[in-house]
């Protein structure tokens, strides 16, 4: 065969797979993906049994001890509305009252469920105020 | 001090400037005194950049509260090796870290290239300045480290206790090394498009640099990992948070141009794809500091405050450098950027190193897209969404399997055309040790239970095997040629070819790291449980038993630093003891002036001090959380009880004394009626591999670094040839 009509049959296929396999990806990761919300977002349109990434602040006060997990209610970071969050699994060390948390949830009648080991909270690189924070530690 | 600090980076922004103009337009019009200019422009702004870094470091030192960033990330009761580390904790001190470093870096290079690549250089210094300047702007316009107040506040706010760990004095400035470091090449390879002189000689210039930039990188990223592993409580190294990712994607595209240059070293080829690789590499670590600063995308590190203004500039220079790379690259395609030559053979060395950079820049792809996606998904259905580590995971492992195995041969094959027989004849050896290994796992392990970690564990000890064999085999061949002994003939052989088997080196310490990361993903046992004092939970055949609680107040310059509460655990394995582990949880008081005078050391942030006992089979590992919810009502009580003494009118130094009576009185309650604790416990197989195999890299990636025995004499040659050459062109 022509050295060159080899080559571009070679590109030709190379770049075919690298599409394929991208748009496998592409796809993937849009059917795996988890919606960003928050609490205002999840209380107009949750449906149960979807996961959810919500984001928002912890409302103060509002962290419990529950068996082996905890219960506490996120907030929206501009606003006053919550939804309460039952979550097992590890609690990363700047989680209190105030902060900012990332948790993938899913609705289990009026509360939302945490999945295991999801829940992130950011770390400020400096300390925050917690005046507003009053309320108990974890 | 402030104000030097300030004229200092004004001084720069305008250096940088002039020098870029210099640069370039001594190089367009011939002009050597303006290109010295430039060269002598970045040597100042390194000079002015070191003397603003001193000033504020020595700010943080002396706890200089006037200045804004050492009174909001520094405290007096912060130790003075973390304060030296705090001014990196802030937007501004990171920032002026990464233009000292980035005009340092640069100036070492300029000054170690002097003679090399004189048409190149010009234009290299330029894009130095040009990033530069924008560090300078950027410090200069939004992120001023010497703003000032009038009246210093008696303390400073403090380091995030999180960062008080030793690994991050050392990481950030590993990963700004390899960053700016990376821009070494990357300035270089502009420069040669810019003037169409692609050969192999920028690479063989910058190599050293190319080389320090990953390894930094990497180092930065391994003592991050370590940082999360022992510091962060979850009791894991790797979460594929957006800022790990960060750091790890120029690592990946640094990994695919170290061995894709050795094409173009010994056959010419892949020009197009070296240069797109330095370039991409270059973007992608401004891109790493970016995603730090910016907070465009959720993450655990939020290093981002209020009203951040520098996602636009960020977004305007990424902007140009990816137009200015692509339009360089399209326009020097069909010339100097063509192929010498052509692969012969898919069955060739050329082919594997090839199959290595595709599946890197696959694993890079994949990680960009998954760090990216909230931002693709809001562009496309106009809501946020996320992945998790389980579609990482389903990507990168498979990648990552094929990358071991590649590791193994591509060391091996022949350049050009090879056999099968050929190919089978070296690795018969590895390949039956490897399969001797499997044997033995699925008899004497539990490996067999999962498939993907037992493939991952034969490849990388087929890689291990092969470069170990390499190694072997040359060292014989040198005994016997020069009648050395095994140890002497070894350390020879890697002298003489110090890139080669350095990179052998290399190998073998990533496999270990693979292994590490396998074992201790699939095999890992991990409970979370609240205990009391004396109840015990079995986590992986160990019983850990909570034997009683520890409680102590620990000080610093005579203020309290932080309340240590924690429990003393005992591990047993058939009855037997083979561990004691002493898990805290800190807590560092606030100044919050809302906060009651008891409830400010227990409402501020704390930190886990892991329990851990490494070994190399396994990690017993344990992090406490305790419930000190129950604590609170008599903190309330107390500073009720505060509250109404300093209305009563008790002078300042009765407060204190009854302080410290009420601190020592809830610490000693706590030692003797702990509340229930939560605990997060770990048996990790081989953890420890990943640490070692980590140094193991290090190790290889000096041997590799480190310049070879006649280099400083080509290096003086080099000189000597550009200085007769030059002296020739002005008679």
């Amino acid at each position: 065969m022509d050295p060159a009509r080899k080559r571009l049959i070679r590109l030709v296929v190379a770049l075919t797979v690298a599409l394929l396999l991208a748009g496998a990806l592409a796809y993937t990761s849009f059917s795996a993906s988890s919606s960003a919300v928050t609490p205002s977002q999840l209380l107009r349109s949750a449906t149960p049994g979807r996961s959810y990434q919500l984001t928002g602040k912890v409302v103060g006060g509002s962290i419990a001890h529950v068996g082996d997990g905890i219960t506490f209610r996120v907030r929206d970071r501009a606003g006053t509305a919550s939804v309460p969050v039952r979550y097992t699994g590890e609690i990363p060390d700047p989680f209190r009252d105030g902060r900012e948390v990332i948790v993938t949830v899913h609705k289990d009648g009026g509360t939302y469920v945490g999945e295991k080991d999801s829940l992130v909270t950011k770390c400020p690189s400096k300390f925050a105020d917690p005046s507003k924070a009053t309320g108990q530690p974890a | 001090m402030a104000t030097v600090g300030q004229a200092c980076l004004l001084i720069a922004l305008g250096l940088c400037g002039y020098g870029a103009v210099a640069s370039i337009y001594g190089a367009r019009s011939g002009r050597d005194a303006f290109v010295l200019s430039g060269r002598r422009s970045l040597f100042a702004v390194a000079g002015l950049a070191t003397v603003a870094f001193v000033i504020l470091e020595a700010a943080f030192l002396r706890s200089d509260f006037h200045y804004t960033v050492v009174a909001t990330h520094s405290s007096l009761t912060t130790p003075w090796y973390y304060r030296l580390a705090a001014m990196w904790s802030s937007q501004e001190g990171s920032l002026l870290l990464w233009l000292f470093l980035l005009a340092v870096w640069s100036s070492v290079a300029l000054v170690l290239l002097r003679g090399r690549l004189r048409d190149v250089a010009p234009y290299a210094t330029a894009v130095q300045l040009g990033l530069a300047g924008f560090f300078s702007g950027l410090l200069v316009f939004t992120a001023q480290p010497f703003e000032t107040v009038p009246v210093a506040p008696s303390d400073g706010i403090g380091l995030n206790p999180l960062l008080r760990h030793p690994s991050m004095m050392i990481h950030p400035v590993m990963l700004y090394s390899g960053y700016t470091l990376f821009s070494v090449p990357f300035a270089f390879v502009v420069g040669a498009l810019v003037v169409r002189r692609v050969d192999a000689e920028w690479i063989r210039a910058t190599r050293f640099f190319s080389l320090a930039a990953w390894l930094c990188l990497g180092f930065g990223i391994i003592l991050g990992a370590r940082w999360s592993y022992s510091e962060l409580g979850w009791g894991g190294y790797w979460a594929w948070d957006p800022v790990e990712n960060a750091s790890l994607l120029p690592w990946l595209t640094g990994t695919a141009f170290l061995h894709s240059v050795m094409i173009q070293e010994k056959r010419g080829m892949l020009k197009i794809w070296n240069a797109s690789l330095v370039l991409a590499t270059g973007i992608l670590a401004i891109l790493g500091t970016f995603l730090v600063r910016s907070g465009i995308l959720d993450s655990i590190h939020a290093f981002v405050e209020e009203g951040n203004t520098i996602a636009w500039a960020f977004t305007a220079l990424i902007s140009v450098l990816v137009v200015l790379s692509v339009y360089l690259v399209i326009t020097r395609r069909n010339d100097v950027l063509r192929s010498e030559a052509r692969l012969d053979s898919m069955f060739s060395r050329e082919a594997a190193f090839l199959a290595n950079n595709l599946v890197l820049v696959g694993v890079t792809f994949v990680v960009f897209w998954g760090t990216f996606f909230p931002l693709i998904s809001e562009a496309v259905t106009g809501s946020k969404a996320a992945v998790g580590p389980p579609w990482f995971d389903r990507y990168v492992v498979p990648l990552v399997l094929i990358l071991v195995l590649l590791s193994g041969i591509g060391p091996v094959i022949a350049w050009r055309r090879t056999t099968v027989a050929r190919l089978w004849g070296t690795v018969r050896g590895p390949v039956i040790f490897s399969a001797v290994v499997a044997a033995l796992l699925l008899v004497g392990t539990n490996a067999a239970q999962d498939t993907e970690s037992l493939i991952l564990f034969l490849a990388a000890t087929f890689a291990i095997a092969v470069a170990v064999h390499e190694l072997w085999r040359g060292m014989r061949a040198r005994q016997l040629m020069t009648g050395e002994g095994p140890p002497r003939a070894l350390v020879g052989l890697v002298r003489r070819n110090r890139r080669r088997y350095g990179g052998y080196i290399v190998h073998i310490g990533v496999s270990l790291i693979f292994i590490g990361v396998a074992a201790s993903s699939a095999f890992q046992h991990e409970r979370d449980a609240v205990l009391r004092p004396g109840q015990s939970a079995r986590v992986g055949g160990y019983t850990y038993t909570y034997l009683r609680p520890t409680a102590k107040i620990e000080q610093r310059a005579g203020e309290l630093e932080r309340i240590s509460l924690g429990s003393k655990i005992r591990v047993t394995k058939g009855g037997k003891q083979v561990a004691m582990l002493s898990p805290t949880r800190g807590y560092y008081p606030t100044n919050a002036p809302m906060l009651g005078v008891l409830s400010r050391y227990f409402i501020g942030d704390s930190t886990s001090e892991v329990g851990l006992k490494a070994g190399w089979r396994r990690d017993l590992w344990i992090a406490e959380q305790p419930h000190i919810s129950n604590l609170m009502p008599i903190v309330r009580k107390g500073d009720a009880v505060f509250a109404k003494a300093a209305a009563g009118g008790v002078s300042a130094q009765m407060r204190a004394i009854f302080l410290g009576q009420a601190l020592n009185g809830l610490v000693a309650r706590y030692r003797a009626s702990a509340p229930p604790a939560q605990f997060r416990i770990i048996v990790s197989p081989l953890t420890g591999w990943i640490w070692f195999g980590a140094m193991i890299v290090l190790f290889g990636g000096f041997v590799a670094i480190w310049p070879a025995p006649g280099a400083a004499r080509g290096l003086v040659r080099a000189r000597y040839t550009a200085r007769v050459a030059r002296d020739l062109s002005r008679a």
